[in-house]
């Protein structure tokens, strides 16, 4: 275990200047509240879906740096995909958490940067709580 | 004076895990070897079942089982009957609750307090649903103790159960239960108490404190995890009605019902958690032992010296500077305290973060977590040096990006 495994600098960036962070007044998105009771993190994730595809992204919630941070990322890497394939891309990040093979071609871009979680069991929890708001989000 | 190098000695984990710097005996203590030969011994030696059987290794096994239960009726300064054994204080506290929704009418009022632990608090919210009764809390004062002069504010004809903590886990106050439990009794309302958090650092004497109901658990006084007692006056526990029907506390049976034995059979339907009870048994002669006031001014002094450290870092914000039992509630400035957490335990340095099983606790304190730093008789001075350290070190790493 080396904490700089877990830290990264993409992931402490994302969690300073967070993309497509707070929500919208918007009757038109999804909303999806997750939290996680063993430490009080929350993230509400909405959703925009036109045809089959992601069109938007926001979220907004307290956390700590790999919880808010993954929202971040887990927006930018979901946005504009159609929901079938955002799935598919959701279930390599779920594998790559847990340190199990995953397939590079489909989990792309700064989403990589969390493998060092698998060492951290204790942190798996952070860094799903956003991933498993939109996934429910999608298969609404 | 203590000698923690010694004490040490007798916690075999410290063999096995280096370096280990634990701070998170309020969630669970560590164990030392007697306790584990007690269990070890029974499985070896004995492993059959309790109050059965019709042959010596049983008799045996019951006399331990019933040695045990001595052993706390003692320790507490109950009657034998007046020892229940149970999963943990979270089924003993449980145990309470499901009983008062045949006795609560609508518009009783049960008194609790946003300091209890969920499994406290949650036990009562359910029957007050069930029962009409209300929940009523005692307002905190500013730093968030329970004080006689404001439980006597929510404390009426209507209440009839009082369900507080003793110690709270997550801020470290002990409660003036013996003044609260005197007022309580005035208007007939029984007091259930959840001592989890201070059997392991001071003597109780239900007598004394007068209680109904108190519960703990033995995994956080040097005990193993599955094991907790109720304690309950003997009058009132055998009025309460069992959560569990089955083997052993059952007295009579007949096609249509059952009657049951008394107190504490009553309460421990099916094979008991025998090796638990006499874990728990060695863990209490442990602290025995030891001697309350050795542990008391051992964590004292390192409590004292632990504000002090954290106080002259300026960007911790300490939320229980005057608790008078060794737990240090804080956060960082403008850092999670899970951050904190995964950086002190490549440390080997074990805190909690979160809210500690006690929510209202940190709705209270209006933060979604805190960081909990608790010690106990194994901490030694060089703890605190690493931990102090490694939370400098930690808040210049998470600073640097």
């Amino acid at each position: 275990m080396n904490i700089e495994h877990l830290y990264r600098q993409v992931i402490m960036d994302h969690y300073k200047r967070p993309k497509n962070k707070g929500l919208v007044n918007d009757a038109s998105y999804l909303l999806i509240h997750y939290n996680n009771p063993s430490c009080g993190d929350e993230i509400s994730v909405q959703l925009k879906l036109d045809d089959g595809i992601i069109k938007d992204i926001k979220h907004q919630g307290t956390g700590c740096s790999i919880c808010c941070s993954s929202a971040s990322v887990m927006s930018i890497t979901l946005m504009n995909q159609t929901t079938d394939h955002a799935l598919k891309i959701i279930n390599e990040y779920y594998e790559m958490i847990k340190g199990y093979p995953f397939n590079p071609e489909i989990l792309t871009g700064d989403a990589i940067v969390y493998q060092g979680v698998a060492q951290f069991p204790a942190r798996i929890k952070c860094a799903t709580l956003a991933w498993k708001a939109i996934e429910q989000g999608i298969k609404k | 004076m203590m000698n923690v190098k010694e004490i040490r000695k007798l916690f075999p984990i410290f063999n096995q895990v280096k370096p280990l710097h634990y701070l998170d005996s309020a969630a669970s203590s560590l164990k030392p070897q007697v306790v584990l030969d007690a269990m070890d011994s029974y499985y070896e030696k004995l492993g059959v079942n309790v109050h059965r059987g019709t042959y010596q290794l049983t008799y045996e096994a019951t006399d331990l089982y019933e040695k045990a239960r001595s052993t706390v009726a003692d320790f507490i300064n109950a009657a034998t009957d007046e020892v229940v054994f149970t999963r943990g204080a979270t089924e003993a506290l449980n145990m309470v609750a499901y009983s008062y929704r045949n006795i609560l009418k609508p518009g009783d009022e049960i008194i609790t307090s946003e300091l209890e632990h969920h499994s406290q608090l949650i036990p009562w919210q359910v029957t007050a649903k069930k029962t009409g009764a209300k929940l009523v809390f005692i307002p905190l004062d500013k730093a968030g103790k329970i004080t006689v002069e404001n439980f006597s504010e929510v404390l009426s004809d209507k209440t009839k159960v009082v369900a507080i903590n003793h110690v709270s886990n997550a801020l470290g106050y002990e409660t003036p239960v013996k003044e609260i439990t005197r007022l309580a009794h005035e208007k007939q309302a029984i007091v259930s108490l959840d001592a989890a958090q201070s059997i392991a650092h001071q003597k109780i004497d239900v007598k004394e404190l007068n209680v109904d109901f108190l519960a703990f658990s033995g995994h956080k006084m040097f005990g193993p995890s599955g094991i907790g007692v109720l304690y309950g006056k003997k009058e009132l526990l055998n009025d309460l009605e069992p959560m569990q029907y089955g083997g052993e506390m059952a007295d009579d049976v007949f096609h249509e019902y059952a009657t049951v034995k008394p107190s504490p059979i009553r309460f421990e339907a099916g094979t008991p958690i025998i090796a638990g009870a006499i874990g728990l048994g060695s863990a209490i002669e442990f602290i025995l032992a030891l001697g309350y006031d050795k542990i008391h001014t051992h964590l004292t002094k390192l409590h004292q010296m632990l504000i002090a450290e954290l106080k002259e870092i300026k960007e911790i914000t300490l939320y229980n500077e005057t608790a008078s039992h060794p737990t240090v509630t804080f956060n960082i400035k403008d850092i999670h305290p899970h951050d904190i957490a995964s950086y002190l335990d490549q440390k080997g340095v074990s805190v909690r973060a979160g809210h500690h099983c006690a929510q209202l606790v940190s709705r209270f304190l209006n933060v979604p977590s805190t960081l909990r730093v608790s010690l106990h008789i194994y901490n030694t001075e060089e703890d605190l040096f690493v931990l102090i350290d490694a939370l400098k070190e930690a808040h210049q790493f998470f600073s640097s990006f």
